[in-house]
């Protein structure tokens, strides 16, 4: 049984179905990348996984329990957590009203996950009183991220974290997700920078037309021919 | 100097009065807004079943006889913020939880809220009937007057209820900050008015904090309502008159904005106050006026008080649409 199990996943927005059968394990120590072209599904797995949109078909098991279809506030609990592409800070609150935030479902102390997260993002401490709002992109996203931590979650689930961000805090980003997975934490995340993210993931997916067309271990599909030529442009 | 205390009386103490009833209702309809995303018109009707309701505790404390040191109305104050928190939540249960939960637009609501309205108001006559009704009829309305050490100058005159609605305003403006600022249900409101998807992503119980807004917005509906009517008078179209000024004030601080809101109140207050103000009596200390200097040079006519409001939210609109503060507005 692994931390993560999806299988053979439908769903959709109640139109015409997006996922149309995917599968996937992810494991504690993992870290999972889903690739693909535009409109295969990426972004939508994620949110199939975390109840932001309606499952038709296959399971979806976290820590052995089924989850599809599940709200948020029942998944936070179970050590899922969700970072937005979008839109994924309190703009008018403060960094650290932002990250109480993370911990709104808990009700043990969590200072220690607090100091956990501003040592993990270290540019944070210094604007911890400042808005959200009012942080660059790279910082933004350092807030969104350790909302997201602040519910120790087993699972975090990451939509295209690099997304607008200049070539540096990329590397900052992602620097930072491998930490965050080495302190015990499997990560699942949507990548347009197929090539940079696969370099360090455990597991890779590439998806297309709403189901898995390769799964492997990242270094598999980077020198994969053919995933290199259809998806990573060659 | 009697040309500035008659000023101090009838504009500064005057529109501090109605800026906190308007602040205290603007607060509740710019919560409502910034949870729920709609304009919840029945808000003013909110404010005068509140008010009937502490007409109804103070019969019933007059009639076992207890006598209070401050007006009863005041004293009842606390039980009818709790009964109109709770009926605020029945309202929520049973004509807006199951629209949203169909998914209707917020326009909807909006109309929903209109026929809420219309059924509150037929409530109130039907068991209160439509006479107008005091607060005073069997206490007295004190009214101090503060005598300044200048010989012939008129006093300052504040009426009890004047100074209870100002302190009691100052109060509650403090309180709901550390409540939205300090308390895990009140950040988690102001998480849910600024990001919603996002505070459902974070996990936070959206229906807890939708049943926190409606106690607020209740008790602070009854507060606003029975203050409004121990400082005039208690009729069954108390509140529905300052709908307008009410939804002004939380416009023109910016929908959803809580501080705003109570700027707006207070600005759209001594605005009002100022514009049926008569300016002219201001230069009666000038022996030689010309003839031609108009007597009355008040903005609007007191009857008109209303049009204030009005202008002052066109204006807002036309210049700064997203109001003084910016706003959860969408």
């Amino acid at each position: 049984m692994s931390l993560l199990d999806v299988k053979d996943v439908h769903g959709g927005y109640g139109g015409a179905p997006i996922l149309n059968g995917v599968n996937m394990s992810i494991e504690r120590e993992d870290i999972g990348v889903i690739v693909g072209p535009n409109g295969a599904g990426k972004s939508t797995t994620l949110k199939a996984i975390f109840g932001l949109l309606e499952v038709t078909g296959g399971s979806i098991t976290l820590d052995g329990h089924e989850v599809a279809n599940q709200l948020p506030d029942k998944l936070v609990p179970l050590g899922l957590s969700f970072v937005p592409q979008e839109f994924n800070v309190f703009t008018e609150m403060t960094v650290h009203e932002n990250l109480e935030m993370g911990a709104y479902i808990r009700e043990d102390d969590f200072s220690a996950t607090l100091d956990y997260v501003y040592e993990m993002f270290p540019p944070l401490k210094d604007k911890r009183k400042q808005k959200a709002g009012e942080l660059s992109g790279g910082q933004r996203q350092m807030v969104a991220m350790g909302r997201a931590l602040m519910s120790q979650p087993k699972l975090l689930l990451l939509d295209e974290p690099s997304a607008g961000l200049s070539p540096r805090y990329m590397m900052e980003i992602f620097e930072t997700v491998v930490n965050v997975n080495k302190s015990g934490v499997g990560i699942l995340m949507v990548e347009q920078n197929a090539r940079q993210a696969l370099e360090f993931a455990s597991k890779g997916f590439v998806l297309a037309g709403g189901k898995n067309r390769y799964t492997g271990t990242g270094r598999q599909l980077l020198d994969d021919p053919e995933v290199a030529q259809s998806f990573l442009g060659g | 100097m009697n040309e500035f205390i008659f000023f101090l009386n009838k504009v500064i103490i005057s529109g501090a009065t109605l800026g906190s009833v308007y602040a205290l209702g603007a607060v509740g309809v710019t919560l409502i807004f910034g949870i729920l995303r709609f304009a919840h018109f029945a808000h003013g009707d909110m404010m005068t079943l509140g008010a009937f309701i502490s007409f109804m505790l103070v019969g019933i404390f007059q009639s076992l006889g207890i006598q209070t040191p401050l007006p009863t109305g005041f004293i009842v104050l606390p039980f009818a913020m709790a009964i109109t928190a709770g009926l605020a939540l029945g309202i929520d249960k049973g004509f807006y939880e199951p629209l949203r939960a169909k998914g209707v637009k917020t326009v909807t609501l909006l109309i929903a809220s209109i026929g809420v309205t219309l059924m509150l108001q037929g409530l109130i006559r039907l068991f209160a009937g439509t006479a107008t009704r005091s607060f005073f009829e069997n206490e007295s309305k004190d009214l101090f007057r503060f005598k300044l050490p200048i010989e012939g100058v008129r006093s300052i005159n504040i009426s009890e209820p004047q100074i209870l609605v100002i302190v009691t305003t100052i109060i509650t403006v403090l309180v709901l900050h550390f409540f939205l600022t300090r308390s895990r249900i009140g950040k988690g409101m102001r998480a849910m008015a600024d990001n919603p998807s996002l505070a459902q992503v974070s996990g936070i119980n959206t229906a807890s904090v939708v049943r926190a807004t409606w106690i607020i917005a209740g008790s602070l509906a009854a507060m606003a309502g029975t203050m409004l009517a121990l400082d005039v008078i208690l009729k069954p179209d108390l509140a529905f008159n300052i709908v307008l000024p009410i939804f002004a004030a939380a416009v023109v601080g910016g929908l959803g904005h809580s501080y705003g809101a109570i700027a707006g109140g207070f600005l759209i207050g001594f605005a009002e106050t100022m514009s049926v103000f008569n300016w002219s009596i201001m230069f009666r200390g000038f022996d030689n006026l010309p003839d031609w200097f108009p007597k009355d040079l008040s903005l609007v006519p007191t009857e008109y008080k209303l049009t204030v409001a009005f202008i002052i939210l066109v204006v807002v609109l036309l210049v700064r649409p997203q109001g003084i503060f910016k706003g959860a507005s969408s």
